[in-house]
């Protein structure tokens, strides 16, 4: 398999500070997805700004993981009705 | 300039103690944080508030002078002025080359503490900027080709390449064009998310295109050469006789550009529909009831 566009998990842990528990915690929960190539872990490079927001979260605001799927399954939903709002008033 | 209760900004009493403080502000900032409130001006400023207080508040030395200055605190510039006037300039000259944004911080702040000198740097937290979220309406046509197209967010120009083959839907990420960050922290990013109308009579599937062409009922029976449009050209194709209704035909390459791969397009497919004469002549009646005897005898 090609590493093209994946990112080494490693690189990840330096580049934010953070243990490679939090990731393997991050996949348990299926918030991201760890890639294993020939023994090793990667992350899709389109995963990023998603797995940004969630380190911050972490690390910012101090919530554990069933807390950043709670708040991100929220915000989710919030944008999807925003959306929904705004296709209905301009229906309007 | 008007006086800023720091700790009516957390909610807390003047008798908080630092935990009180602490919690106090990490509730509030779990509620306005820009990750948790995109595209919220409201909040953004909120959040700035709230670290402004948390920065006065949670440091002992600023608190101290918050709480024995309180709303007199045009007095205690002064007071200050004249105490450490040389200690703060020199300082406040070293601090100003490291970036800081010194707009996160009210006027009351930055009168009363200064520069950054005065903050305990240990506790601030830096904070990632907002990101923005904008959306792109475009048509189906306009992502063809690739093309530039300059942009407006949040009164900023952005030159913009959009690749041809974009999809509707898909965002992409412009480092660096968010909101400014706070306490020093990098700037956040903008999204754009591409809404694509398609105003066609093609219908677009991972990359390749669908279209119905009509067919009368002679030019499928005995056959024929007809001119079909694709999306961007048009082509001469040869109709079989005896070509039946819903007849499929792929156009390799003539389907939509491929996302990022230049050069290369998805297929076209063609169904043909065919359509039956109506108000039939006495005469064209005639022929048929003998074309239906033919196929009967």
């Amino acid at each position: 398999m090609s590493t093209k566009n994946l990112i080494l998990l490693n690189n990840l842990c330096t580049h934010y500070n953070v243990e490679i528990s939090f990731f393997n915690s991050l996949n348990e929960f299926g918030l991201v997805e760890i890639i294993s190539v020939e023994e090793v872990q990667y992350i899709h490079l389109n995963k990023i700004t998603n797995l940004e927001k969630m380190i911050r979260i972490h690390q910012e605001l101090n919530v554990n993981i069933e807390g950043i799927d709670v708040v991100l399954n929220l915000l989710e939903k919030i944008e999807e009705l925003q959306n929904e709002l705004i296709i209905t008033k301009n229906k309007l | 300039m008007a006086f800023i209760d720091y700790y009516k900004i957390l909610g807390i009493k003047k008798s908080a103690t630092e935990g009180d403080i602490k919690k106090a502000y990490r509730k509030l900032a779990r509620k306005y944080h820009p990750d948790l409130n995109p595209n919220n001006k409201e909040a953004e400023k909120k959040f700035k508030e709230i670290n402004e207080a948390n920065e006065v508040l949670s440091h002992k030395e600023n608190r101290k002078k918050y709480d024995k200055y309180g709303k007199d605190w045009e007095h205690a510039e002064h007071f200050e002025k004249a105490e450490k006037q040389q200690q703060y300039q020199q300082s406040s000259q070293q601090e100003s080359r490291d970036g800081f944004n010194e707009s996160d911080y009210s006027d009351f702040f930055e009168s009363m503490f200064g520069g950054r000198s005065s903050r305990n740097s240990r506790n601030s937290i830096k904070f990632r900027g907002q990101d923005y979220h904008a959306e792109l309406q475009l048509n189906l046509k306009d992502v063809y080709k690739t093309h530039k197209r300059t942009l407006t967010v949040n009164g900023k120009n952005i030159r913009l390449t959009i690749p041809a083959g974009v999809k509707n839907g898909q965002i992409i990420k412009i480092k660096n064009y968010g909101g400014e960050g706070i306490n020093g922290g990098p700037k956040g990013d903008l999204h754009i998310k591409f809404a694509i109308t398609n105003n066609t009579k093609f219908k677009l599937e991972n990359g390749n295109l669908y279209t119905t062409v009509e067919l009368n009922l002679y030019k499928a029976l005995l056959g024929s050469d007809i001119t079909v449009a694709t999306f961007d050209a048009k082509v001469r194709l040869k109709i079989k006789p005896e070509t039946q209704n819903g007849t499929k035909v792929k156009l390799k390459g003539k389907g939509f550009p491929i996302y990022k791969k230049e050069g290369s397009f998805g297929d076209l497919y063609i169904t043909y529909q065919i359509i039956t004469p109506t108000k039939l002549t006495e005469k064209e009646k005639e022929l048929f009831t003998e074309l239906s005897k033919l196929r009967m005898s």
